[in-house]
């Protein structure tokens, strides 16, 4: 059969020279291979104390802004949901009453805006869909105990 | 009586002599029927409004084969042997269409994301093939407040096209209508005068009739969005109507109780308002099953059937 890659080595069971038997080589050339990596630039940072630079189009934690009045955006239109690949949003819409135009942009508002936080594959179509550009995926970090 | 020959955008068809250039082209069916957003084939005298079903006549008849010199209404113009019809073929119609639908939302909110109709809207599907991208006019719009012209139909005077469509119902379906259009011109408005007038038993029907989001069902008042609910074909013994609805469902709350829709968005029978309102749990119902939603609607997102 041909081979898939070079790098099938044909195993054997021949004996082993004086040298294999010993084993020091082989213990000294294992060491020197590790001992070279402390020499070596690390692949590592001291997370809370260093960051990480992160690309522009990172797509973090989930927020949904207000505008400049600080009214909310959201006018739970659903769009983020549909347009869910993982299904992840639901949303309870409610309806605003008079008195609340300080709070609420549209007559309509998310009264409860839920991310299943498991589900969620941070593609950011949300943020695609959302037509009042409320919702948006920022640069922060997800809090380990919500996914 | 001899059937009249018409050709709609190439497609020969013959039909009996008093249809309209619509109802022909509606018995040949797909892409050549007109939009329609004022035209009700159950309603006797609505259509001529709204303009949207414009379309060229390239030769008047067998016997006077000069084109017609205007575009015309198709829902309100009968056919004559040996019309000629250019709609989607005619780029006079498409770009007229497209000037329609740019007036049919001057006044417009363009609020979909807050409207309880988005997703089963015939402006927002007219707009979506002949809308243009931007919004050309900066003028102001015309700002009413929703108002609650019945016990459970909420009036958003914004949205409305005034197709007339909801005064043909309280004519022609119940006995006394207290509802209509005041004013005149760009003053006219749908209105009752009086808040809370409207009580009939079928004036259920105005919600379902309206092609916007102008009439509403109060008790659905933004408990869903339209995809997010599933349609199921349901009936009950009714003493005032057929009882033939569609309930719509989400999981096992039912949400909405509407007639049954055809593929022009007409009621197939009008239903009182017992079933419309009064009727919100599964439990009064006898299903059939799940309704059949055209593929490319966004009420079929997100509903994996048994295939």
């Amino acid at each position: 059969m041909e081979k898939l890659t070079n790098r099938s080595v044909v195993a054997s069971d021949k004996k082993m020279t004086f040298m294999e038997r010993i084993y020091v080589p082989a213990i000294l050339k294992g060491m020197s291979i590790t001992i070279t990596h402390f020499f070596k630039k690390k692949t590592t940072i001291n997370y809370p104390e260093e960051k990480r630079e992160f690309s522009k189009v990172y797509r973090g934690q989930h927020v949904l802004k207000r505008d400049d009045e600080g009214r909310e955006r959201c006018t739970a239109c659903g769009l983020c949901a549909v347009a869910c690949p993982a299904e992840a949003i639901t949303m309870v819409a409610a309806e605003r009453k008079p008195g609340e135009e300080h709070l609420y942009r549209e007559e309509k508002y998310a009264a409860i805006y839920e991310i299943n936080m498991l589900r969620c594959i941070y593609c950011g179509d949300c943020e695609d869909a959302c037509p009042k550009e409320a919702i948006f995926l920022t640069d922060r970090i997800v809090a380990s105990e919500l996914c | 009586m001899p059937l009249l020959k018409v050709t709609i955008d190439n497609v020969e068809v013959e039909v009996e002599a008093g249809t309209t250039i619509m109802n022909a082209a509606r018995q040949v069916g797909g892409h050549i029927v007109p939009p329609a957003m004022c035209y009700y084939s159950k309603l006797e005298g609505s259509g001529g409004k709204c303009r949207t079903c414009l379309v060229r006549v390239a030769q008047g008849s067998a016997k006077d084969p000069r084109p017609m010199p205007k575009l015309v209404a198709s829902c309100r113009t009968l056919v004559q042997d040996g019309m000629v019809v250019e709609n989607t073929t005619s780029p006079e119609a498409m770009d007229s269409r497209q000037a329609i639908t740019e007036f049919l939302l001057i006044n417009h909110p363009l609020d979909c994301p807050v409207c309880d109709q988005a997703g089963e809207c015939h402006l927002q599907d007219l707009s979506y093939v002949h809308g243009l991208e931007e919004t050309r006019t900066v003028e102001e719009r015309r700002v009413f407040k929703p108002i609650d012209i019945g016990d459970k139909i909420k009036l958003h005077m914004n949205r409305c096209i005034l197709c007339y469509r909801c005064v043909m119902v309280a004519d022609q379906i119940t006995d006394k209508r207290v509802h209509g259009v005041l004013g005149r011109g760009d003053h006219s408005e749908i209105s009752t005068h009086i808040q809370n007038a409207v009580d009939n038993d079928f004036s259920g029907n105005m919600i379902d009739v309206c092609p916007v989001g102008a009439l509403t069902d109060n008790t659905f008042r933004f408990k869903s969005r339209v995809w997010f609910t599933k349609p199921f074909d349901a009936h009950r013994n009714c003493t005032k109507c057929s009882g033939k609805v569609v309930l719509w469902m989400k999981g096992e709350e039912l949400l909405r109780v509407t007639g049954r829709k055809d593929k022009y968005g007409e009621l197939e029978e009008f239903i009182c308002n017992d079933c419309r309102f009064d009727h919100k749990s599964a439990a009064e119902w006898t299903i059939e099953g799940p309704r059949a939603i055209e593929r490319h609607s966004v009420i079929s997102q997100n509903h994996y059937g048994k295939q």
